[in-house]
C-alpha cells in the first residue's frame, strides 16, 4: 500500500490565445509540476491547448445545488437588466 | 429523510432527466443511479486500461516506422480513455484507489474480448477495424448520456477514436493486398476475433438485464441486439471490399428487412470468458497488477518529492 495518495488536481486549458481556459477534467499527480506535464498528455495530444492551468481539488470551492434558488432565482425578476426591457420607437435602427 | 420526500425526488429526477437535462456531480441523485454510474463508468475505464496490454505486445515488433507511431499513438490514446473515465467516475466520490481496488481484486469486470491473445501482427488490424469499431457504435450514444461528466469524457472519447479504426482498417488493407502469406494472416485474424467482436456488444436482449432502467437514464440507447446489428450492417461491405471473408456460413443479405441475417452466436464461450476462463484472463489480471506494484516505490518516491519540496518552500517564507 502507498504511503500516500497522489493528490487529485483539476485541470484548465486555454484551447487558443483570445479564449478562456476551461474545465477539461482532472488527474492524480503528486505536485504541480507533475500535474502539469500529465496534463498536458493527457489533455492535449491533439493540439488542444496553447495554456494549462491546474489546481488541486482541493481548494476550489463550489457553490452547492441545494442552494440555487436562493443564489440565482433572485436574478430571474430582473428583466430591467436586459435590453428588451426599454421601449423605444421604432425609427431608432440602431440601438 | 422521509420516503415521501425521497420519491418526490426521485420524479423530479427523472422528470430532470426525460427533459433532456444534465446531472452533474454534486446535484442530489438516486442512490442507484449513483451506484449504476459508478459501475458502468468504472468498468468501462477498466476496459479502455486492460485494452492497451494486447496492443502494447506489438509495439516493439510493428513492421514498420509508421505502423509504430501510430500504434503507439493508439494505446497512448486509450490510456488517456481510461483517465478521462476515471475522473469522471470520481466526481461520483469514490476514490481512484478504490476503483483500482476493485480491479485488481477482480471484483470489478473489464471487457471480455481484451482476454484474447494477440498472436500475429493482423491482430493488430483486426482489433482497430472491429474491437474499434463495436466500441464506436457502443459509444457515440453515449456522449447524449444524462450525467455530464461520463458524457464529456464520452465525446473527448469519440473523437479520438476514429482513428483508432481507420488505422486498425489500413492494416488490414495492406496486408490482405499483400502476397498470399500476407492475406492469409489478415483472414485468419478477422477468423478469430469476429465472434468475440460480436460477443463485445453485450448479451442478448432476452438475457440483458437493467436494460429498462438504462434506457431512461440514456446509458443506452438502442438494445444490444440492434447495435449488433448495426455493427454487422456495416462492417461486412468493410470486409467484401477487400476481399477477406467474415467467418459465418449463416450470413446472407435479407432484402425484406434491409439487414444481414447471422448465424449463432456461441454465448457459452461468452460467459466462459466474462467468469475468468478465457484464455488471457490471468495473463491480463498479472500484467496489470504486477505494473501497479512494481511502479509502487516509484509513486511513493514521487510523494516524498513534493512533500520535501512543499517544506522546503515553506520554511524559505518563515
Ligand atoms: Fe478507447
Ligand atoms: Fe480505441
Amino acid at each position: 500500500m502507498a504511503t500516500k495518495n497522489w493528490p487529485l488536481w483539476e485541470v484548465f486549458v486555454r484551447s487558443k490565445n483570445g479564449l478562456e481556459h476551461r474545465h477539461f477534467g482532472s488527474l492524480h499527480a503528486a505536485d504541480a509540476e507533475m500535474a502539469l506535464e500529465n496534463a498536458r498528455d493527457v489533455y492535449t495530444r491533439r493540439n488542444e491547448g496553447v495554456s494549462i492551468w491546474v489546481v488541486e481539488s482541493k481548494h476550489i470551492t463550489a457553490s452547492n445545488p441545494e442552494h440555487n434558488g436562493e443564489l440565482f432565482e433572485p436574478a430571474q425578476d430582473k428583466v430591467y437588466r436586459h435590453p428588451t426591457f426599454y421601449d423605444l420607437p421604432d425609427e431608432v435602427k440602431h440601438m | 429523510m422521509s420516503e415521501e420526500q425521497i420519491k418526490n425526488l426521485e420524479a423530479q429526477f427523472e422528470a430532470r432527466i426525460a427533459r433532456d437535462e444534465k446531472i452533474e456531480a454534486k446535484d442530489w441523485m438516486p442512490e442507484k443511479y449513483r451506484q449504476t454510474h459508478i459501475r458502468q463508468m468504472s468498468q468501462h475505464a477498466h476496459s479502455e486500461i486492460v485494452g492497451m496490454l494486447p496492443e502494447g505486445n506489438w509495439i516493439t515488433r510493428a513492421p514498420s516506422l509508421r505502423r509504430k507511431v501510430a500504434l503507439l499513438a493508439k494505446v497512448q490514446d486509450e490510456a488517456g480513455h481510461g483517465l478521462y473515465l476515471y475522473s469522471a467516475c470520481e466526481t461520483l466520490g469514490i476514490s481512484r484507489d478504490e476503483l483500482y481496488d476493485q480491479l485488481h481484486s477482480g471484483k470489478a469486470k473489464y471487457s471480455s474480448i481484451f482476454n484474447y491473445p494477440t498472436v500475429t501482427w493482423a491482430d493488430m488490424g483486426a482489433i482497430g477495424w472491429l474491437v474499434d469499431g463495436a466500441a464506436i457504435i457502443n459509444q457515440v450514444p453515449l456522449c447524449n448520456t444524462s450525467y455530464g461528466p461520463y458524457a464529456r469524457a464520452m465525446v473527448r472519447v469519440c473523437k479520438e477514436e476514429s482513428f483508432h479504426q481507420r488505422q486498425g482498417y489500413e492494416i488490414m488493407i495492406k496486408l490482405a493486398n499483400g502476397t498470399p502469406e500476407q492475406k492469409e494472416m489478415a483472414q485468419d485474424a478477422l477468423n478469430r476475433w469476429w465472434w468475440p467482436s460480436l460477443m463485445m456488444l453485450g448479451p442478448t436482449d432476452a438475457e440483458s438485464i437493467h436494460t429498462e432502467q438504462s434506457m431512461k437514464w440514456k446509458l443506452k440507447r438502442k438494445s444490444n441486439d440492434e447495435l449488433r446489428q448495426q455493427f454487422i450492417d456495416q462492417t461486412v461491405p468493410q470486409a467484401d471490399l477487400i476481399g477477406l471473408t467474415i467467418p459465418d456460413p449463416d450470413l446472407k443479405w435479407n432484402e425484406e428487412k434491409g439487414s444481414y441475417d447471422f448465424g449463432e452466436i456461441n454465448w457459452d464461450e461468452f460467459w466462459q470468458v466474462v467468469k475468468g476462463h478465457g484464455p488471457c484472463n490471468k495473463e491480463r489480471m498479472n500484467a496489470r497488477v504486477g505494473a501497479w506494484e512494481r511502479g509502487e516505490w516509484v509513486r511513493d518516491a514521487a510523494m516524498a518529492y513534493a512533500e520535501k519540496q512543499q517544506q522546503k518552500k515553506e520554511k524559505q517564507v518563515v
